[in-house]
């Protein structure tokens, strides 16, 4: 089975070709991926209206690539799944309006999916892959969850952040440090020079005994520390290294409480601060001590991508969900994932 | 030849399918996002024409411009299908497509904008053509251009929308075409692929005419905003 995933939800366009064994194993056969972040960077973020626009311009060579890439057709194509939601909804209606078209004339069904299911599963691409059940700390510019992943389709939300996101508070703390955007990547790699401890920064929630977050504070706390401060390079990595441990101690912290409470011996890590190199560094060492295993998607899948929708698409297909009759058009800007079934 | 067209730049979505000069048209059901209903009409219409996807020769869609996620609809499924059959796409503007149902030998074209805007475009009929007299705009009613001196007809909900637009705009027959529909944009399109003038679907774009939508960071600091 050849599925096709097209993702659309945010800054990234992405397409992919992944075909599912009778076996039940899989491979990803061609992904290509267009990145707007360069355009966005001018304006200080995403432009919704700019997004959308590109995203119609690059869906057609990022097809064409991708076949190329495989040496398959689109005749071979058996379902074309692609993100409904959550994310911004001129977006996504790109994506959901080629894909049920191309559906329709290829006469094949489609999968429209969940963006996070994607992040969820997207450690299942790697080589030496988890398997269910296991605990995901999913930590992207709009998501902070943790969740117990059962099986495809079966996602149960421990703890979540109660008002900004990891990846946003990677972002905003760099903005305020005037590290451009998305300044999350700049950060933590002045953090990289930075004396550990130097700088101090709050810590919230991390003994509030669930397995929620809070991130808004940090930005106050960073604002507070710098006003008025003439900074050199190294006090400035001092502080780029106190917002970096902050925000990674209070993740592993949480991390490691899911997986103790649900006794899971797996922890999946999906999303673009799974980039961080601090945080896997950590979540490493825990690892070893607690005995269980940390896995990580491919870095070049941490971040929005065609191929953990295609992947999504074939899972979901090959644990039995009823793929779409291609035609209607309809996108879900906002979707909890709570909502999500096989 | 069988050609297909797709028009929603408005909140009238409708589909058109052209054969040899006969044609079959379908409106979107109104209230309901014509996005859902877009392509099981064209299904449906396919199948009460006896033909199949694959028996078209071409897509043509309504590029604009008009609502943008609404063309982007339009142009995306027009994108996919193509895609897929391996046929050509071809952009057709909304105005012409207006002035074209019309009829009128010469008509200015008023699309209302939203934001207190109109999109503007006046056509002069030569022989089978419609040409574009100057260029197509986005402006306040209170300065959209009036038609020039002879005789000109005008449409477009663009007029009834703005009492400013339609006070000065009084001395003309206003005609009954609100908003473009798939059959203008199909007959329009149908002698376009007959000539080969197809588009490959990864050049098929939407016309948004209003281009500026957000300020630079560069550009909000010059203003004294912030960053
Ligand atoms: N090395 C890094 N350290 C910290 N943050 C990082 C790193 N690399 C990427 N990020 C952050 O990851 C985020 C982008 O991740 P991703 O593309 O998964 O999220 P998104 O598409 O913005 O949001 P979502 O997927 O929730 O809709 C940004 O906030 C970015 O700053």
């Amino acid at each position: 089975m050849l599925v096709l995933g097209i993702e659309s939800s945010c800054d990234e366009t992405g397409v992919a070709l992944y075909e599912m064994g009778s076996d039940g194993t899989g491979t990803l056969l061609g992904h290509a991926l267009h990145s707007q972040i360069a355009m966005h960077r001018e304006y200080g973020g995403v432009v919704p209206e700019l997004a959308s626009r590109d995203h119609i311009r690059r869906t057609v060579p990022l097809l064409r690539q991708a076949l190329a890439d495989c040496g398959r057709t689109l005749e071979q194509v058996d379902a074309i799944a692609y993100t409904q939601g959550p994310g911004l909804a001129g977006a996504l209606l790109v994506g959901a309006a080629f894909a049920e078209g191309l559906a329709t004339a290829l006469g094949k069904p489609t999968v429209p999916l969940h963006h996070l299911e994607g992040h969820l599963l997207s450690p299942l691409l790697s080589a030496s892959p988890p398997r269910f059940p296991f605990v995901a700390l999913l930590v992207s510019g709009g998501h902070t969850q943790i969740m117990r992943v059962s099986g495809v389709g079966q996602y149960e939300l421990l703890g979540e952040t109660l008002d900004d996101a990891a990846g946003e508070a990677f972002d905003k703390t760099a903005k305020l440090l005037g590290l451009g955007y998305p300044g999350g990547p700049a950060l933590a790699r002045l953090a990289e020079g930075g004396k550990p401890g130097a700088v101090v920064f709050p810590r919230p929630m991390l003994h509030s005994g669930d397995l929620d977050f809070s991130f808004s504070g940090l930005k106050t706390a960073v604002l507070t520390y710098v006003r008025g401060k003439e900074l050199d390079e190294q006090a400035r990595a001092d502080v780029c290294r106190g917002i970096q441990d902050a925000i990674v101690d209070v993740l592993v912290t949480k991390a490691l409480a899911a997986v103790k409470k649900t006794g899971m011996q797996q922890l999946v890590v999906a999303g673009g601060v799974g980039a961080n190199r601090e945080l896997r560094r950590r979540l490493n060492a825990k690892a070893v001590k607690a005995r269980i295993q940390v896995y990580y998607p491919e870095l070049e899948f941490c971040t929005d991508n065609g191929a953990m929708i295609a992947l999504a698409g074939a899972l979901r297909l090959a644990a039995g969900a009823q793929a779409k009759a291609a035609g209607p058009i309809a996108i879900r800007p906002r979707w909890p994932l709570s909502e999500l079934t096989l | 030849m069988n050609l297909l067209a797709l028009e929603t730049a408005t909140d009238q979505g409708s589909v058109a399918l052209w054969r040899d000069g006969v044609l079959l048209s379908r409106e979107c059901p109104a209230g309901e996002q014509s996005s859902l209903t877009l392509l099981p009409l064209v299904r449906a219409m396919m199948a009460e024409a006896g033909l199949a996807m694959a028996d078209l020769d071409g897509i043509a869609f309504g590029a604009g411009p008009g609502a943008f996620t609404g063309l982007r609809v339009a142009c995306g499924v027009a994108q996919g299908l193509a895609v897929a059959l391996d046929r050509p796409v071809l952009p057709v503007v909304t105005l012409e497509a207006m002035a074209y149902a019309d009829g009128s030998p010469q008509v200015a074209v008023y699309l209302d904008a939203r934001m207190n805007e109109v999109y503007c475009g006046a056509y002069r009929r030569v022989g089978e053509v419609l040409e574009l007299q100057g260029a197509i705009t986005v402006c306040p009613p209170a300065e959209a251009p009036l038609p020039a001196a002879g005789d000109w007809a005008v449409c477009g909900n663009g007029v009834p929308a703005y009492p400013a637009l339609s006070q000065r705009l009084a001395a003309w027959p206003l005609g009954g075409q609100r908003v473009p529909t798939a059959a203008a944009v199909a007959r329009l399109a149908a002698p376009r692929l007959a000539r080969g003038e197809g588009l490959d679907p990864a050049l098929a774009a939407p016309l948004y005419i209003r281009d500026k939508v957000a300020l630079t960071v560069a550009e909000r600091l010059a203003q004294g905003g912030k960053a």
